[in-house]
């Protein structure tokens, strides 16, 4: 039985294929392949869609339903109240799109399809797309910035208060901190996703590779390796939540900066 | 790391679709649906708030028409009390007054029944004096063989009489 060793690749899982014979569509010479990661973009769009669509019943006693939908927006609304003010709500369906997105993608890229034969694919464990995500949301900010501030919006990198003499440094330290952001915001949930899903990876291969070597492997680091990975999957499910609330919270902070300078 | 790995080959289709989609996100769910929803929840809390301040105001009525109603009540009882008292005093004063009535009537019942019996004692006087001094005259002429006048008998009669 166990001749041949299993080859478990703990990368695979984040290779991108194209779908249905599409690896050649272009568009201006760019290629535009429907791929799984797009496939799953649209499965999280669906979702996403069915479940806020769910809430729209505008009843006055609300179902679970249309509960669970008002919870979110309203969780989202607070979020931005409390870090904006008043002048956040015109931000919410931004941040409740791309606090959403994120989270359904974590969560979809979690389930356990594989049971099945299908291939969840995170595809925010790819910073092509969170590197997207966090240049919207910076975007965002700047036009914002410039927008209501012009370029009174330089003031925010030299805090109150600041000596005269201080002023050169610290403003090249504050632009510094300041152009980190959409990188730090996409790395972040990059490799957050990633790493958990590696390492989820790399346990369910000495799961197999252990037990394939015989009982006492087996047993050994196989059992332990699967008790863990239910542990992993659990920390992972917290994950996909909080690295949402984490992009979605700083992108509220940092459109406050923004709206309302210091 | 196939991220990296395929960089080249996947970053315009990567980006292209995630700009598809998240944009469908964006202007369907974030922009269409989502302020709909919470236009349904200020609505409810709109909604709730005008019902607390109906309830409130229900409250107030109640209070207010619960004072007036113990106010009047009261008055009805102090006038109902004054009723009685009325009534009561009204009550003596009748009693009083058929009482001094039957008073009288009595006094003068007693006093007419004196009076009938003084006359009744003079009259009898009277008949005893008439009826001694006859005897008195036939005594005298029985025992004397004189005949006594009428008139010196009753004098002798009141005389005897008076003497005792």
């Amino acid at each position: 039985m166990a001749a041949e060793p299993a080859k478990v690749d703990p990368m695979y899982q984040f290779t991108i294929e194209p779908l249905f014979g599409s690896a050649n569509w272009e568009i201006a010479g760019f290629n535009i392949a429907f791929t799984n990661s797009a496939m799953w973009m649209l499965i999280t769009t669906v979702v996403l869609g069915i479940f806020v669509w769910g809430g729209m019943k505008r009843e006055l006693v609300p179902g679970r339903w249309q509960m669970a939908v008002e919870t979110f927006t309203g969780f989202v609304e607070n979020m931005l109240e409390a870090n904006i003010g008043k002048a956040g709500r015109k931000y919410v369906p931004y941040v409740f799109s791309l606090f959403m997105f994120i989270l359904f993608a974590n969560i979809l890229g979690l389930l356990p399809l594989g049971i099945v034969g299908l291939h969840p694919f995170t595809f925010t464990s790819h910073f092509t797309i969170t590197g997207v995500l966090a240049a919207i949301s910076f975007s965002i900010v700047l036009i914002v910035g410039f927008w209501k501030h012009g370029f009174h919006f330089f003031s925010l990198f030299v805090p109150h208060g600041t000596p005269l003499p201080m002023i050169p440094a610290i403003f090249l330290i504050e632009l510094v901190s300041f152009a980190v952001r959409p990188f730090s915001l996409a790395l972040r949930l990059f490799v957050a996703m990633m790493a958990g899903h590696v390492l989820l990876e790399v346990l369910s291969s000495f799961v197999i590779d252990g037990t394939n070597a015989g009982a006492h492997f087996g047993l050994l680091v196989g059992l332990p390796s699967f008790l863990l990975m239910i542990g992993i999957c659990a920390l992972e499910i917290l994950v996909a939540g909080i690295q949402a609330y984490v992009f979605a919270l700083l992108t509220s902070l940092y459109i406050n900066d923004a709206e309302n300078l210091h | 790391m196939p991220q990296i790995a395929q960089l080249a080959e996947t970053f315009s289709s990567q980006i292209f679709w995630l700009l598809v989609f998240f944009g469908i996100v964006f202007f369907v769910i974030g922009r269409g649906m989502v302020p709909k929803v919470m236009g349904t929840v200020a609505q409810r809390d709109s909604q709730i708030g005008s019902d607390l301040a109906a309830a409130e105001a229900a409250r107030a009525q109640a209070d207010e028409e619960e004072e007036a109603w113990r106010k009047r009540e009261n008055e009805n009882r102090a006038a109902a009390q004054a009723l009685i008292a009325k009534a009561k005093a009204e009550a003596a004063a009748s009693n009083e007054k058929k009482l001094s009535a039957a008073q009288k009537r009595l006094d003068k019942k007693l006093a007419d029944a004196e009076a009938a019996v003084a006359a009744a004692r003079t009259s009898a006087m009277a008949e005893i004096e008439g009826v001694a001094a006859e005897a008195t005259q036939d005594i005298v002429q029985r025992l004397a063989g004189v005949s006594v006048t009428a008139a010196s008998a009753k004098k002798a009669v009141k005389e005897a009489m008076s003497n005792g």
